[in-house]
């Protein structure tokens, strides 16, 4: 047990320290969700309202914690990226003929990348009141555990993906083929109750939906009666967390697959 | 005697005059045993299991098939080098003794654990050094080894007194503090050599050291590699296209198409080519071929421009070629062959032996 966590940690704190060596990496991933943010809110904010948004909530202020979610999801696509190339010439080499099972190597690798996932997101958490959201310390602190949480399924499902493809350019393909339209569906753009039933159903399949409808309502911890049409939180944190565990199965079902051990 | 499915029959192996010098110091390289390895695997090498044990090895990339029915021993405390052009299978065969892609078909014992079901404990026992770099460019020298040992479940003090001793012994304890990728190819291959040192394995397994290096680094890396074998007692394998690589090892395994076509120490290599080589420049060496076919019965084959003959005892035909013929010879050169011409020789055999046999090598996958 000792020797897993020492394992697993030391692959943790590499990812930690690559990514502080590569700072154009750490602004992007946090710019760049800023950026559309900031256009695709102001630009729509007076004159765009879904079907299903609580009164009283701008569409700028809607779509805020979606954006939360896409910084998750960018760092963490980001972050497993390197497993693709760097395990058959790089780092990753030597770790596989370590004594090291696959699921501690990609627990060292998932909890790196929801780490680097997970700050930027706390910082844009700062940009709250900028989306008419009075954050308490309580909903600050929920959020961000919440956060923690979806950052390590999509760590997951990047690096189930890393390990079984091949190529860089078919990681980007994959990714843009199912992460973005997961994060689409997941109720970051329009309320579920607003959909027609045939998305609705979509949406209700989509495993991420729960972390957004949780991360959702700890945004407003104490004053979430006035979102409506949401999963009760106890419901979305299980549902959150039990995708959370099966992404990660996934992932190391993957890797011990992709090197036979 | 170590006998082989490849039908090749290897004596015990060389220990004297086909290893490089350990006295040469490499520039840079500690050679004093201080912080060495304990001798393990010297002690143990006469009771313990052999290095490595294969027998019948298939392994196949879809319909490809990379190593086609291999079998081999290689004892404790050997310098073995598996020899062959690239597409041969080396790296595939490196792949399976790492421990890097299961096996597939055939049984194989290293370190005397099974390669099936004994894994994590075999892992723990073997070091291995990949054709493409495995150090992190973007963490320190240091930073790659404390990785590394921490990995194999080892830190603390006891990775601190680890790591310095390794950075000593490899000469590289002024460059600790920088960024692996700062450092030039040769020095980056002494820091994976140090991490794959680290945790004090008894075999060390090495795919194509040497590419990417310059002749001189390349040398300075396989005598420190020597001297590793004779001071700590790991045993070392190492998968080569270089001739001269091949030649400094105990014995040599020459991959051609997937199979194990010799195993032999280098001497008894190139003894299968029969003697010496001698090569005539000659004005007009058509003729000279001719005249040398008449009079003395020997063939000479033409081989761009330059005559070759391959005789035993190539000086007394030297002798004699130049007192028959002194006036029409520009230069001879003579010389005992060398593992290139034990290459075409064996590989060349067999693909003439492959033609006759309705040249069933490649359609038959």
């Amino acid at each position: 047990m000792r020797e897993i966590a020492m394992q697993a940690g030391t692959l943790w704190l590499r990812e930690i320290t690559r990514f502080m060596r590569q700072r154009s990496r750490v602004i992007g991933s946090f710019l760049q969700p800023l950026v559309f943010w900031l256009l695709l809110g102001a630009g729509l904010r007076a004159s765009f309202r879904p079907a299903g948004m609580p009164a009283g909530m701008d569409y700028f202020q809607y779509l805020y914690p979606g954006f939360i979610v896409l910084v998750l999801l960018f760092t963490a696509i980001f972050a497993t990226i390197s497993t693709v190339e760097d395990r058959r010439e790089g780092f990753l080499q030597g770790v596989l003929v370590a004594p090291i099972s696959r699921a501690t190597i990609v627990i060292g690798q998932a909890l790196g990348g929801a780490t680097l996932a997970w700050v930027p997101s706390v910082i844009f958490l700062v940009l709250a009141p900028f989306a008419g959201i009075h954050l308490t310390l309580g909903a600050a602190l929920a959020a961000a555990a919440m956060m923690a949480v979806i950052a390590f399924a999509l760590t997951c499902i990047g690096l189930a993906i890393a390990w079984k493809i091949e190529s860089t350019q078919g990681f980007h393909a994959i990714m843009n083929l199912i992460l973005v339209p997961i994060w689409l569906l997941s109720g970051a753009f329009w309320p579920i109750a607003g959909a027609p039933a045939a998305l609705q159903w979509i949406m209700r399949l989509n495993p991420l939906t729960y972390g957004m409808a949780a991360l959702r309502q700890t945004l407003y911890l104490g004053a979430t009666e006035a979102l409506g049409g949401l999963p009760s939180l106890a419901f979305a944190i299980t549902i959150a967390i039990a995708f959370a565990l099966a992404t990660f199965a996934l992932a190391a079902r993957t890797a011990r697959r992709a090197t036979a051990f | 005697m170590v006998r082989t499915r490849a039908g090749a029959v290897a004596t015990a192996p060389l220990m004297d005059d086909n290893c490089p010098q350990s006295g040469i110091n490499p520039v840079g390289i500690s050679m004093t045993a201080s912080t060495a390895i304990p001798a393990h695997a010297s002690a143990a090498s006469v009771t313990a299991a052999p290095a490595v044990e294969a027998s019948e090895l298939r392994f196949s990339y879809g319909d490809r098939a990379a190593i086609d029915g291999v079998s081999f021993t290689i004892a404790r405390g050997e310098f073995f080098a598996l020899l062959g052009p690239n597409g041969g299978g080396k790296t595939t065969l490196f792949k399976i003794i790492s421990t890097l892609v299961p096996l597939q078909t055939g049984d194989a014992r290293i370190l005397g654990h099974d390669l099936r079901r004994d894994t994590l404990a075999l892992r723990r026992r073997i070091g291995v050094v990949f054709q493409h770099p495995g150090v992190d460019g973007k963490l320190t020298v240091a930073e790659n080894l404390a990785h590394h040992g921490r990995l194999y479940g080892i830190g603390g003090a006891r990775l601190r007194e680890r790591s310095a001793a390794m950075l000593a012994r490899l000469g590289l304890s002024d460059r600790a503090g920088d960024l692996a990728e700062t450092l030039s190819g040769g020095l980056k291959r002494r820091v994976e050599l140090a991490t794959a040192l680290l945790h004090e394995p008894e075999l060390l397994v090495l795919d194509e050291p040497s590419t990417g290096l310059d002749p001189a680094a390349r040398r300075d890396f396989l005598i420190y590699l020597a001297h590793l074998r004779e001071t700590a007692g790991v045993t070392i394998v190492l998968t080569t296209h270089y001739m001269e690589e091949a030649e400094r090892c105990d014995r040599i395994g020459v991959l051609h198409q997937g199979r194990l076509v010799a195993i032999a120490p280098p001497a008894e290599l190139k003894a299968r080519v029969g003697g010496d080589i001698v090569a005539i420049n000659a004005r007009d060496p058509e003729a000279l071929r001719r005249k040398i076919a008449e009079r003395m019965r020997i063939n000479a084959v033409l081989v761009d421009g330059v005559l070759r003959v391959e005789r035993p005892r190539g000086h007394d035909f030297v002798r004699d070629v130049v007192e028959a013929f002194g006036d029409e010879i520009e230069s001879v050169t003579f010389g005992k062959p060398t593992l290139e011409d034990v290459f075409v020789h064996l590989t060349g055999h067999r693909f003439f032996a492959g033609a006759a046999g309705a040249g069933d090598n490649g359609d038959a996958r």
